[in-house]
């Protein structure tokens, strides 16, 4: 069902936790679904140092959280806000197709969180 | 630790259907010695599954493509041979899937449905039952025991109603069968459905039960197998699968029940007082032998299943994320779970093959799981509180 990258990231899951003094926090998804995550950045320079998550859901949920961590930390947050849903499922070398849609939701917790870290500065 | 899903071929069962792939290939149809071993081989079979039931007559049972084919035509044959006493079927919200979705087709042709709920065991309430019955309720429709949360319904006080009302009493006994004792006289049964698959028995085989007094409308017509209520050509090997399958389950079910209701107990008590916020689902006592539903808060099924199944341990969940639909088990929603905890249930069903071992792998082995998922998850509480739901 799923590829071996999937369970790579799975069962070896990168940056998995919380950053107390995080820049930016992201929230997605709800438990109701069976998918919730929520994504830690700091930011320098324009620049993601550093980014946690914490994720409830199935393989697919865990293992996309975990790769766009891999893909987001040291690029600029204008690259990463380019990541895309389609680009986290392809460095997976892809996803079910009913886990496009339900668990795939990375792209849009790390988004929320550069929006959460642009809004903090604004203030 | 998933024989929900399907149980292996018996060997003993294997070695009797052989004969009849290739050597006695003969259509039971045929009044030629060919054919007429091969009806022979059917009706051994017939009579071994209707005293694996307590049905007075072997007649009363008819071969069909397995259970869901069962479910379809006991509900879909009774009510549209009888409509014209009555258009009203009571069934419950914890069904299988082959029943509900009968009756919701039946709904679509003029047939009014009461789904009745269920308590938090998963027990149909008998008063509840007795209220929704009108003048036009023609069948009850309610399983002999749930193969999900393990849930055994009180079937002979079901069945006393509805013989006192006059209402015909299907039994989904599909999850049941060869677990524990099915008596479809003792249970005023009218019509009972049984699969192959289910008792390490052939798939694409299964059985109903229909008592003489409950004419039933086909839904295959054909050449007129099966007293014309099953047309088509005897799966001749699979018949015979299915008999000596059922034989060797109503032969070995006290020990082996026995057996797997030691080693349920040694599970589920294991794990729910070693690891916090687990609870079972279903009720403690008045379940099937080999089923263990337990709940971990904090986390998701499929996780669960994949962490298990990496240290080599295979079960099921009742989460969205391994369903069809997307939607979490309709059997954990009836007992009134929330969505999340549906999201977090393991199902694991024990077998012939399972061994006290298998039980004690697990309990080494999950609460690590459960930790590393549990510290991953946004939901997990810094402090974990003591107890359950």
């Amino acid at each position: 069902m799923y590829s071996k990258k999937v369970m790579d990231h799975f069962m070896n899951p990168r940056n998995v936790g919380e950053l107390k003094d995080a820049d930016g926090v992201g929230t997605v998804g709800n438990p109701v679904c069976g998918d919730l995550m929520t994504m830690y950045i700091k930011v320098k320079d324009d620049k993601l140092t550093d980014i946690k998550f914490k994720t409830f859901g199935c393989g697919a949920a865990i293992a996309t959280s975990s790769m766009v961590t891999e893909m987001a930390k040291g690029k600029t947050l204008e690259e990463a806000k380019k990541i895309t849903r389609q680009d986290v499922a392809d460095s997976l070398d892809g996803l079910p197709p009913p886990k496009m849609h339900c668990s795939n939701l990375a792209a849009d917790a790390l988004n929320a969180a550069i929006k959460d870290y642009l809004s903090k500065k604004k203030k | 630790m998933d024989y929900a899903a399907g149980s292996p071929l018996d060997k003993r069962v294997l070695k009797e259907m052989i004969p009849y792939f290739a050597e006695q290939f003969g259509n039971p149809s045929s009044p030629h010695s060919f054919g007429q071993m091969a009806k022979n081989a059917i009706e051994v079979s017939r009579s071994r599954i209707a005293d694996s039931i307590n049905a007075k007559d072997s007649d009363d049972l008819v071969f069909t493509s397995g259970g869901t084919e069962s479910n379809n035509l006991a509900i879909r044959g009774i009510t549209t041979r009888h409509k014209e006493k009555g258009n009203h079927i009571i069934t419950s919200a914890i069904e299988h899937m082959s029943v509900i979705n009968t009756c919701k087709s039946l709904m679509r042709q003029g047939f009014e449905v009461t789904f009745l709920p269920v308590d938090n065991h998963g027990f149909v309430k008998i008063e509840e039952l007795e209220n929704s019955i009108t003048k036009k309720t023609i069948l009850i429709t309610i399983m002999y025991a749930n193969g999900e949360i393990g849930t055994i319904q009180p079937a002979e006080e079901i069945g006393k109603v509805a013989q006192e009302n006059e209402i015909f009493f299907h039994v989904d006994a599909i999850a049941s069968a060869g677990k524990i004792q099915i008596d479809v006289s003792e249970n005023f049964i009218d019509l009972l459905s049984i699969s192959s698959n289910d008792i390490y028995g052939p798939k694409g085989v299964g059985a109903l039960y229909i008592n003489k007094e409950a004419r039933i409308q086909p839904i295959i017509y054909g050449g007129g197998q099966e007293k014309g209520l099953r047309s088509g050509s005897e799966n001749v090997p699979s018949i015979v699968g299915m008999g000596k399958a059922m034989e060797i389950a109503k032969a070995e079910l006290k020990e082996e029940g026995a057996r797997l209701t030691k080693f349920r107990d040694k599970l589920i008590d294991g794990v729910t007082s070693t690891i916090k916020r687990t609870y079972l689902n279903g009720h403690p006592k008045k379940r099937l032998p080999n089923n263990a539903n337990i709940g971990f808060d904090y986390i998701e099924g499929e996780s669960l299943i994949l962490s298990l199944d990496a240290i080599g341990v295979q079960v099921s969940s009742g989460s969205a994320c391994t369903s069809k639909t997307l939607e979490p088990s309709h059997v954990l929603r009836a007992i009134g779970l929330p969505h999340e905890k549906a999201h977090g249930s393991l199902l694991f069903t024990l077998g012939r093959f399972s061994k006290e071992n298998d039980i004690e792998i697990v309990l080494s082995k999950l609460p690590n799981i459960v930790k590393r998922l549990r510290s991953m998850s946004p939901l997990t509480p810094k402090e974990i509180p003591e107890g359950v739901k």
